[in-house]
């Protein structure tokens, strides 16, 4: 019992790493689309260690901690692709400020998704 | 018949959830969920048509769980590739949106593609436009990105094609 404590105290321990790693991923990253990459992602790693490990730790959590689970998988990809879509709609590009790079590219071009949206709101 | 069916799968969602919330049982708690679970399901409320294209045949149930574990595998995978773009003094991101095929057709499967894709790091689903999903990736590969964009795509596809036909 003590041991699954320990076991689970160090696999929490291991998940706010990544969550501590999200939070410097946004100080870092240079544009919004990349901020959102690190900081909205790295949470799903970062709660399900969290949660397993406080599942060894209180075994009779497990329950309601799976339900957590779910419902963060569920929603996080949501809300942040509601964030990118919204943010490529009001025409910020994804591309790098002075990037030469002939293969990135946009393929979603920000005037073609606006005009649609104006149609979709119609 | 197929009203009975998809009420069926409503309420198994709906059951699953409450059994799951309340994880130590207790009678009292069980049946009251089972009531309100059966009350939702009969009346004629919108929404139940969502769980519908759930599948209940054992092939089915059998690909979903090991969709998960890939799914949780992936995840680990793109979630310590990001997190070393991160730690990495010269930060090497290469960042763009790109398009990919799907050859799902339904509505959910489509929806948890994008999901599966959003939910690991390094992709996010940015707009979906029938079979086409516009993706935002932290580094497209110089070499060849629209094979290395379908692969993306292709390794939850193959599991979700059986689950949601």
């Amino acid at each position: 019992m003590e041991i699954l404590a320990i076991i689970g105290a160090f696999v929490s321990l291991a998940g706010s790493l990544f969550l501590l790693l999200a939070a410097i991923g946004i100080f870092r990253m240079p544009d919004t689309y990349n901020r959102m990459q690190t900081g909205t992602k790295a949470t799903t790693l970062g709660s399900l260690l969290f949660f397993v490990g406080i599942g060894m730790a209180n075994p009779s959590w497990w329950g309601k901690l799976l339900a957590l689970t779910i419902f963060i998988f569920i929603t996080n990809p949501l809300s942040s692709h509601v964030l990118a879509r919204a943010l490529h709609f009001i025409g910020k590009s994804p591309l790098l400020k002075g990037s030469k790079d002939p293969d990135v590219r946009d393929d979603l071009e920000a005037v073609e998704s606006l005009e649609t949206k104006e149609g979709d709101l119609v | 018949m197929e009203a009975f069916a998809y009420r069926l799968k409503a309420f198994l969602v709906l059951a699953g959830v409450w059994l799951i919330l309340i994880y130590p049982f207790s009678l009292q708690e069980l049946y009251t969920g089972i009531a309100i679970s059966l009350l939702l399901v009969i009346l004629p409320l919108p929404g139940n048509r969502v769980f519908a294209e759930i599948g209940l045949a054992p092939k089915r149930v059998f690909f979903a769980v090991v969709y998960v574990l890939v799914l949780i595998i992936e995840i680990f995978r793109a979630n310590i590739d990001v997190a070393l773009r991160v730690v990495k003094p010269v930060l090497p991101i290469k960042p763009g949106i790109v398009k990919v095929q799907t050859r799902l057709k339904t509505k959910l499967g489509r929806l948890a593609l994008a999901n599966s894709i959003t939910l690991t790091p390094g992709t996010i689903t940015v707009e979906i436009k029938g079979d086409e999903l516009y993706i935002h990736w932290i580094y497209i590969d110089a070499e060849d990105a629209d094979t290395a964009t379908q692969k993306i795509v292709s390794q939850f596809e193959k599991y979700l094609e059986v689950i949601f036909g």
